[in-house]
């Protein structure tokens, strides 16, 4: 499986239009065996974009009833920055159970759990993934993939940025000098001691900027970012 | 008791959130003289309490505050990126998995027993949402208190002389960490998990198909 989400992960950055955006969405659900992955993003001055597997009578539905009014998840998700898994919402109001009800109808599922995304000036967007299986069963599933979604959602979201600033062929992130050869010496095989004291610096600082330099290579992990960092070019080792 | 509320929640504890932003002000402009904006409240707050940050919270008995930091995740706005590039070699630190922690502050009076706890409660966030590393804006003074729990900062980068002095770290919280500082707090870790979870998990439900 991790194979199969560091590829789908590789695939997100090359996305570049809706379309594809949509149909990762698409892929996402079919390879974690969900009921739906959904990204939504409303900005700060109410502007929307999203993209997901909800079926086109539910968006509508939705819409009508104007459920963003009302909606337990994005009340509870608002403006955050912690995953919540939908269990642990406020659905004591009859009008918080009626649109729970409607969304079951809607082949929504039983369970969700969002991870809300915080990215610059202020920018918020939610990623949620939907099931329909037992409440201990839901649990394992956002136990087992809880940091590999956390990545994906950030994915997700940074193409949505670029989307949004129309930046054309800024696909390749970039690393400052001291990230890039914190990989560089990592991808040379040094152990992170080694790496560490040959940049002198300590241990913990040379983990902060192999992790901070995974983010921005959109990596599942150090080895996948020595991989990505060395196939766009960032470091010759 | 430990709360953990985001800002747009600290209506609900309007005296914690008073006394909160006032002790701010007492110790980062009175105490330790930064140039920090205090307001006809006699409130310390700048732009980052607007980006409706985590704080988690000392609350004394009385609903008073007794201690406080707070928390923002560093792939959105934070003091470091902002302000701090040239403390970090130019690293802007960004990763759903590396949190800011900004404004750890104590009420006049407050003693290691309080410091124990918020330490706590960052492990508690450390641990809970998976997170590998908080990175900070630190002064000598925090830093010795860090120390003395057993939590040695390591500064990136340091700026200004003696009062003045500020740096950059990172720390982070270990396993082996919780149990002296649970008992420096004189805290048990199931009370420490209670009030993390209470303050996390709204109102569980059995089932939300049974609403349904």
């Amino acid at each position: 499986m991790t194979t199969e989400l560091q590829n789908f992960l590789e695939d997100i950055q090359q996305v570049d239009d809706f379309a594809e955006f949509q149909d990762a969405t698409v892929r996402l659900r079919d390879l974690l065996k969900v009921t739906h992955v959904v990204y939504h993003w409303v900005n700060s001055v109410g502007e929307r974009f999203g993209a997901g597997t909800y079926s086109s009578e539910w968006v509508d539905r939705y819409l009508e009833k104007d459920y963003l009014r009302m909606d337990p998840v994005i009340f509870g998700c608002f403006q955050r920055f912690t995953p919540v898994n939908w269990k642990q919402l406020d659905w004591s109001s009859k009008a918080a159970k009626a649109f729970f009800r409607d969304a079951l109808d809607y082949g929504v599922g039983n369970q969700g759990w969002t991870i809300p995304i915080r990215g610059p000036n202020g920018q918020f967007a939610l990623f949620t993934l939907n099931g329909d299986v037992s409440d201990a069963a839901w649990e394992r599933v956002i136990a087992r993939y809880e940091r590999d979604l956390m990545v994906i959602a950030h994915e997700f979201n940074k193409k949505a940025l670029a989307f949004d600033s129309h930046e054309e062929g800024q696909a390749c992130p970039s690393l400052s000098p001291r990230e890039a050869a914190a990989i560089t010496h990592i991808a040379k095989g040094l152990s992170r001691g080694q790496a560490a004291s040959e940049m002198g610096i300590s241990e913990h600082t040379l983990r902060v900027y192999v992790e901070s330099a995974r983010h921005k290579l959109g990596a599942m992990n150090t080895t996948h970012a020595v991989a990505r960092a060395l196939s766009m070019g960032l470091i010759i080792v | 008791m430990l709360r953990y509320i985001y800002a747009n929640d600290l209506y609900q504890y309007p005296l914690l959130r008073d006394t909160m932003f006032q002790d701010r002000a007492d110790q980062f402009k009175r105490r330790l003289g930064w140039d920090v904006h205090v307001n006809e409240a006699g409130e310390e707050r700048d732009e980052y309490d607007d980006m409706n940050p985590l704080y988690v919270i000392w609350e004394k008995p009385d609903g008073t505050h007794g201690g406080s930091m707070r928390f923002l995740p560093t792939t959105g706005d934070t003091m470091v990126n902002d302000h701090f590039l040239h403390l970090t070699d130019g690293v802007r630190i960004e990763s759903p998995f590396i949190w800011e922690c900004t404004r750890f502050c104590l009420a006049p009076g407050a003693d290691r027993q309080v410091t124990a706890a918020l330490t706590l409660g960052a492990g508690e966030i450390m641990e809970e949402f998976h997170l590998e590393h908080f990175v900070g804006v630190f002064d000598p003074r925090m830093e010795r208190i860090y120390s003395l729990m057993g939590l040695v900062p390591d500064v990136l980068g340091r700026t200004g002389e003696g009062r003045e002095a500020i740096g950059v770290g990172l720390w982070d919280m270990h396993e082996d960490v919780f149990e002296p500082t649970l008992d420096r707090a004189g805290i048990d870790r199931e009370t420490s998990k209670r009030w993390f979870h209470e303050a996390f998990e709204h109102r569980p439900i059995p089932d939300l198909r049974a609403i349904a």
